[in-house]
């Protein structure tokens, strides 16, 4: 294990953890300690925010592992995402219990007003947290391993495979759209109470919820530097940059993007799991083809392979996503977001942390040759082509 | 082929009646050839002859639509993928030198090791001395010590092939598949690729393909040469370029 973290931890990857771990602690002790005014305050709706930020940068996270490192383009992870939030809605679904508006002790408001007799039998278990919290893992890793098995397989790659994964997200958006589905139909899943049995509006809940999505950005970004940084990465990389040339080594790459798809759809469905009490509702616009062709974007903002650049990008395009979609430019953001994505291609096709880096690098290696040659060497991980 | 006779040649690699076409267009048709263990075999003939389809069979890339491809006398290998062929031990280099770009050439030769090659063995790998000591030695045979931490991408064209030779030796396989390894090299790089591959064949049996006809001399091995997805004559430098029907076909310029 000491290895596996000394390996990981670059310095890059240190200051990004620190960092994280500061915002995570700092922005919920001025929400509870600070009194409401004050300058230093964050306001309880910015803690909020804040914490969707969080959980689209692992969203980011997940898809760069895919996408940055192994070539691999999903444009249907959004799918994963809320297929996580879904397994947290039923739990925070089944926790409000006979304070629903029907007062149905067992049945959900949407299944009272649909006249269901009973519950499903999906449904059972949802009232337990760990069995929740499994299934948000399970749930997304499995269907990501059945397609990913398919799909692989069969060696669909490129285009071939972005368009396929846009046709699963589209069908379950249609899917949960339907109200003998049995997840709410259009209006989906919302009126959380309690998760855990603290209230999900209160103060101290959202700020404890920030604090465990920092957590989960972290353990995540761990997880990802430990796959890219091990020899599995430069495998990883291997495909992405000549799939064919590894195969002729003796590579099963099925089984490595199988790997990997399944770990980032994991992660997809965490964060979505974490969104979901966060902002008070999943529904199934969240399976919105758009919503996963946003997140690439995020991804490409930041820096395709370069894990905290994907984190970054996810923050940074939403953060402006609030500040435009709040004024007077609101009906543009569309365009503003498309503008975005061509002139970063155009521009800036390593994104932001892979530009940065390429103009750091050299000029580090000019003052410092030993330590950039020993870092080179360790780190063993560029960015892709970005013609690719 | 009965058990107990299961060998049904003493070939390494036994090609016979092989027939493969693409929309009506036959691009190998009826190839017969045997590579006998510890051999090197130049392959000759014109652009268009099969030469890189004959490798795309041998290693599972393309499926031929007849015919019959062994190794080692026993494995069918038209019934097996990419990697399988890969792991018992048939190594290629390809036409137009494919190495990883992006990666450091020890880590090119790293990925290239015959170690375990599944998701868990590669997640939790970790560095060892005789990977180091071979990585090592594969380095000072291509001459490229000295470039080890720089990428792949950075390379002039002749060291890519030479870094791909690397890979193919990394790879440790008993047969090498080596297409045109001096495309693109000056005169004293081709003339020491030639000993490079002349060192290797000691210990391994060796399939080049190769258009320069300076350097199959130097190889001073068994050629074949084809025409048409066929062999047109086959033996030793001097016979085949002798022979009229290779003159008119490939030599006759």
């Amino acid at each position: 294990m000491p290895h596996v973290l000394t390996r990981s931890l670059d310095r890059a990857a240190t200051i990004f953890i620190l960092v994280v771990a500061a915002l995570g602690v700092l922005i919920p002790l001025s929400n509870l300690l600070l009194p409401a005014g004050s300058a230093f305050q964050v306001p309880t709706y910015l803690v909020a925010l804040f914490g969707k930020y969080v959980c689209y940068a692992i969203l980011a996270l997940a898809i760069d592992l895919i996408w940055g490192y192994c070539g691999i383009l999903s444009l249907g992870h959004g799918a994963f995402f809320a297929l996580g939030g879904y397994a947290m809605g039923m739990y925070l679904m089944r926790q409000i219990g006979s304070r629903g508006v029907y007062g149905n002790p067992i049945l959900p408001d949407f299944m009272v007003f649909l006249n269901y007799p009973k519950l499903p039998w999906y449904w059972n278990g949802f009232d337990m947290f760990w069995f929740a919290a499994l299934m948000v893992i399970l749930v997304p890793g499995l269907l990501a391993f059945c397609f990913g098995w398919l799909a692989f397989r069969s060696r669909v790659t490129g285009v071939y495979l972005s368009i396929i994964t846009q046709a699963m997200t589209y069908a379950l958006l249609l899917g949960f759209f339907r109200n003998d589905f049995g997840f709410g139909g259009n209006n989906g899943l919302t009126d959380f109470k309690d998760i855990l049995g603290f209230n999900v509006q209160a103060d101290g809940t959202r700020a404890a919820l920030f604090t465990l999505s920092c957590l989960a950005l972290i353990i995540g970004f761990l997880i990802c530097r430990a796959v890219v940084t091990s020899k599995l990465g430069k495998v990883l990389i291997a495909v992405r940059d000549a799939e064919s040339r590894t195969r002729f080594l003796g590579y099963r790459v099925e089984s490595y993007k199988l790997f990997v798809f399944t770990l980032s759809a994991c992660m997809a469905g965490v964060a979505g799991a974490l969104y979901v009490p966060q902002v008070g509702i999943i529904n199934p616009s969240e399976f919105a083809p758009g919503n996963s062709i946003e997140a690439v974007i995020w991804v490409a903002v930041g820096g395709r392979g370069t894990l905290t650049g994907a984190a970054l990008g996810a923050i940074v395009v939403n953060y402006a996503k609030t500040y435009f979609t709040s004024g007077p430019l609101a009906p543009y953001w569309l365009f503003m977001l498309g503008a975005l994505f061509i002139l970063v291609t155009l521009l800036l096709p390593r994104g932001i942390v892979g530009t940065f880096n390429a103009w750091w690098e050299p000029w580090k290696a000019q003052r410092l040759p030993a330590i950039a040659d020993s870092a080179a060497r360790e780190d063993g991980v560029s960015e892709p082509n970005p013609a690719e | 082929m009965n058990v107990m006779d299961s060998r049904a040649t003493s070939a390494l690699l036994y090609l016979d009646g092989v027939h493969v076409s693409f929309d009506g267009f036959h691009a190998i048709n009826n190839l017969s050839l045997a590579l006998e263990p510890g051999e090197m075999r130049a392959i000759i003939g014109p652009n268009g002859a099969g030469k890189t389809t004959m490798m795309d069979i041998i290693t599972g890339k393309t499926k031929p639509d007849e015919g019959t491809v062994l190794f080692d006398g026993v494995t069918d290998l038209t019934r097996l993928d990419e990697t399988h062929i890969a792991e018992l031990g048939i190594g290629r280099k390809f036409q137009k030198p494919t190495v990883f770009e992006s990666q450091t050439i020890e880590d090119n030769l790293l990925l290239a090791l015959n170690v375990d090659h599944s998701v868990k063995g590669t997640l939790f790998w970790r560095e060892s001395k005789p990977e180091t000591e071979r990585i090592e030695r594969v380095l000072e045979t291509i001459r490229l010590t000295e470039a080890r931490n720089r990428l792949a991408g950075s390379l002039s064209h002749g060291q890519k092939q030479w870094l791909e030779i690397g890979m193919l030796l990394a790879q440790d396989p008993k047969l090498l598949l080596v297409d045109e390894p001096v495309a693109g090299m000056t005169d004293v790089e081709t003339h020491q690729t030639a000993e490079l591959l002349k060192a290797i064949n000691k210990e391994k049996t060796v399939m080049v393909v190769e258009h320069d006809m300076t350097f199959v001399r130097e190889l001073g091995v068994k050629v074949t040469c084809l025409h048409e997805g066929t062999v047109l004559a086959e033996g030793t430098i001097d016979q085949v370029s002798s022979n009229e029907r290779v003159i008119e076909v490939y030599l006759g310029r």
